[in-house]
């Protein structure tokens, strides 16, 4: 890849380029064609000399685009003629349509306190399409309680049955190792005072008033957000929910009431298997580590967990039913267009969802705790 | 549905008036006004990126304007209040470029939505209408698939029996042809001439399909992503023949006239 001029003789600029020129290897630099450009003002007219040119690909025209923008600047003919033809046809190509000065996003400088402002403008933003989403969701469930709710039976069943029955196994399996895990590591302590019978109690309360909900909404989250946010978000992006939007049926009633009240439905039968699950697994650490015998350990368990209990950790995961189907739906309505955007969605979904059932989790329980049960 | 020889021509059916459309502060077009008739096959049509969606997504209630008003038969679209405006969009039948089917329903209960929304039919008229519709647009036959399961120009004659379903006064097509072979672009040609006709729809088209444009369309406007107006309306035919403006002569002559006046 060679490149040289002559010149400027009668206000010409000759351009040699010769051997090969082939993507891969360094470009010439036009700098010192530049230099002659602006230092030589009888410089009328740029042309090229190709005799010697093997073989080119793209990246000669790169050069030669390089040189047609020199030359425009400076006002500065440009004779394509001793180009090879394909180059010169291509280069024209290249150079017909002008470019779009306000068509190139202007990238503002992002100082510190722009970030910070961007960051609270979107802050606020969100938190506005967040009230204005549970409100549409308000009142789809005031329609749903008159009867007047506009979704699918059909939609609503096949919506439990995938949170509910087909969820089992996985809650099953989450749920056992958890129960296993907490009865481990809590033995290991209750082991030095010799009260390896309080595993019972340990694993009991901590499953039934707690870990067996925030254990299945992390899992619903993960399994059922996810989905919900991709299926809405691949909707968005094919216009389907345009299309309801133009038959004036309510997106929120027919896509976003039925998954809800099928998560707020399943979320405490879930979590009720899920305290089944996660006690099943401490008894497995017990019977098999700690020597206990199961009916000890049953005994034990039915005696520390109370009612409350019970009713508070339902509470906690119908809380959680609602999150992960606000999460999941919400973020997908908010989908854009793209493919990516549905996989951003359902990234969004669970991440939203989990943050907030960690939060609502520290918030009911300090509301127990103040309340005193 | 109007019979199409009762059709009134003194006041226009659709008025868009110094309507602007913007993407937050990017402004897409700017002063649009043109009437259509009842009855017309208007075509909204433009370079790629000139924001004719956009116009028939504003028209057929999905995205608010800027600036400007929407009337249709003088009520403005965009100062009713909600009721009135679903009141309004329940005579049209919009035809999405993609489709837009619903992909968990089948394309019986796609077609069969607007009517159980809008009609007090029973179960077995309802079912018995799809049957026609679906019919209407050859596909017969198909009421068990899913969209999914079926070709992408079955999905769009799919799409056009569900845009059809409620018998609408105004049709919206968004670039119907798009990905069609030019056998079935023809065909969907003279379906659409036969739905304004048999119907007495009026249809707002978009499209940039030259052969669509002058095969059915009696009036047009022309968007320009230059100066971000249109800058001309009328029968595109007319506009062939006597336009000066060589932006509108290069688009109806695919780049022909490039260099004939400048």
């Amino acid at each position: 890849m060679k490149m040289s001029f002559n010149g400027p003789v009668d206000g010409v600029l000759l351009i040699r380029v010769s051997g090969d020129w082939r993507i891969g290897q360094t470009l010439p630099s036009i700098n010192e064609i530049q230099r002659q450009l602006t230092s030589n003002i009888e410089i009328q007219k740029v042309a090229f000399d190709s005799k010697n040119l093997t073989q080119w690909d793209s990246s000669l025209l790169i050069f030669l685009k390089k040189i047609h923008t020199l030359c425009s600047e400076k006002k500065i003919f440009l004779d394509h003629d001793g180009l090879p033809l394909g180059a010169k046809r291509l280069l024209e190509l290249a150079t017909t349509v002008p470019e779009i000065k306000d068509a190139k996003k202007v990238k503002e400088e992002e100082t510190f306190f722009f970030l910070v402002g961007a960051e609270t403008v979107g802050f606020f933003k969100s938190a506005r399409e967040m009230t204005a989403f549970i409100g549409g969701v308000f009142l789809a469930f005031v329609n749903f309680f008159k009867g007047k709710a506009r979704y699918r039976r059909s939609d609503l069943t096949m919506t439990i049955q995938e949170c509910g029955a087909q969820a089992l196994p996985i809650v099953s399996l989450i749920s056992l190792l958890v129960g296993l895990i907490l009865a481990f590591i809590g033995s290991i302590q209750l082991k030095m005072f010799g009260a390896q019978i309080y595993i019972a109690n340990l694993v009991g309360i901590a499953m039934v008033r707690v870990m067996g909900a925030v254990m299945t909404g992390v899992i619903m989250a993960g399994r059922t957000g996810a989905a919900f946010a991709a299926e809405i978000g691949t909707m968005e992006v094919n216009e389907e929910i345009d299309a309801l939007k133009t038959l004036g049926i309510s997106p929120m009633e027919f896509l976003v009431l039925p998954r809800m009240l099928a998560l707020v439905l399943m979320m405490p039968l879930l979590c009720l298997y899920a305290n089944l699950m996660g006690i099943l697994g401490g008894s497995i650490v017990a019977v098999g580590m700690l020597d206990l015998n199961f009916s000890q350990y049953y005994v034990q368990t039915k005696n520390a967990v109370s009612l409350n209990d019970l009713w508070i950790g339902l509470f906690h995961s119908a809380v959680f039913g609602v999150l992960v189907a606000l999460a999941g739906c919400l973020r997908g309505m908010q989908c854009g267009r793209s493919a990516s955007d549905v996989g951003n969605a359902a990234t969004s979904a669970v991440v939203t969802a989990i943050v907030s059932i960690v939060v609502a989790t520290a918030i009911i329980t300090v509301i127990c705790n103040v309340i005193g049960i | 549905m109007s019979d199409p020889k009762q059709t009134t021509k003194n006041a226009p059916y659709i008025t868009v008036r110094d309507l602007t459309m913007a993407y937050g502060s990017f402004v897409v077009m700017q002063d649009l006004n043109f009437t259509i008739d009842r009855g017309d096959i208007f075509i909204i049509m433009g370079g790629s990126g000139c924001g004719k969606t956009t116009l028939m997504k504003i028209m057929v209630g999905l995205k608010r304007p800027e600036k400007g008003q929407v009337l249709y038969e003088n009520l403005s679209f965009w100062e009713a209040d909600p009721s009135l405006r679903k009141n309004i969009m329940k005579d049209f039948g919009i035809f999405y470029q993609y489709g837009a089917l619903w992909s968990s329903m089948t394309l019986a209960e796609n077609v069969a939505l607007p009517l159980e929304e809008y009609t007090e039919l029973g179960h077995h008229e309802i079912r018995e209408l799809v049957s026609l519709k679906l019919a209407m647009v050859g596909l017969a036959g198909f009421e068990e698939f899913y969209p999914s399961e079926i070709s992408g120009g079955m999905r769009k004659r799919a799409a056009l029996a569900r845009a059809i379903a409620l018998d609408p006064d105004i049709l919206f097509f968004d670039e119907p042809s798009a990905g069609l072979d030019p056998v079935s672009a023809k065909r969907l040609d003279d379906l659409i001439l036969e739905l304004r006709d048999s119907l007495g729809a009026t249809v707002v088209v978009v499209t940039h399909e030259l052969a669509s444009i002058f095969a059915i369309g009696n009036n047009s406007v022309f968007l320009d992503p230059e100066t971000r107006t249109m800058i001309a309306q009328g029968n595109p035919r007319a506009m062939l023949e006597n336009s000066q403006d060589p932006k509108i002569l290069n688009f109806l002559m695919r780049g022909s006239a490039e260099g004939l006046k400048s």
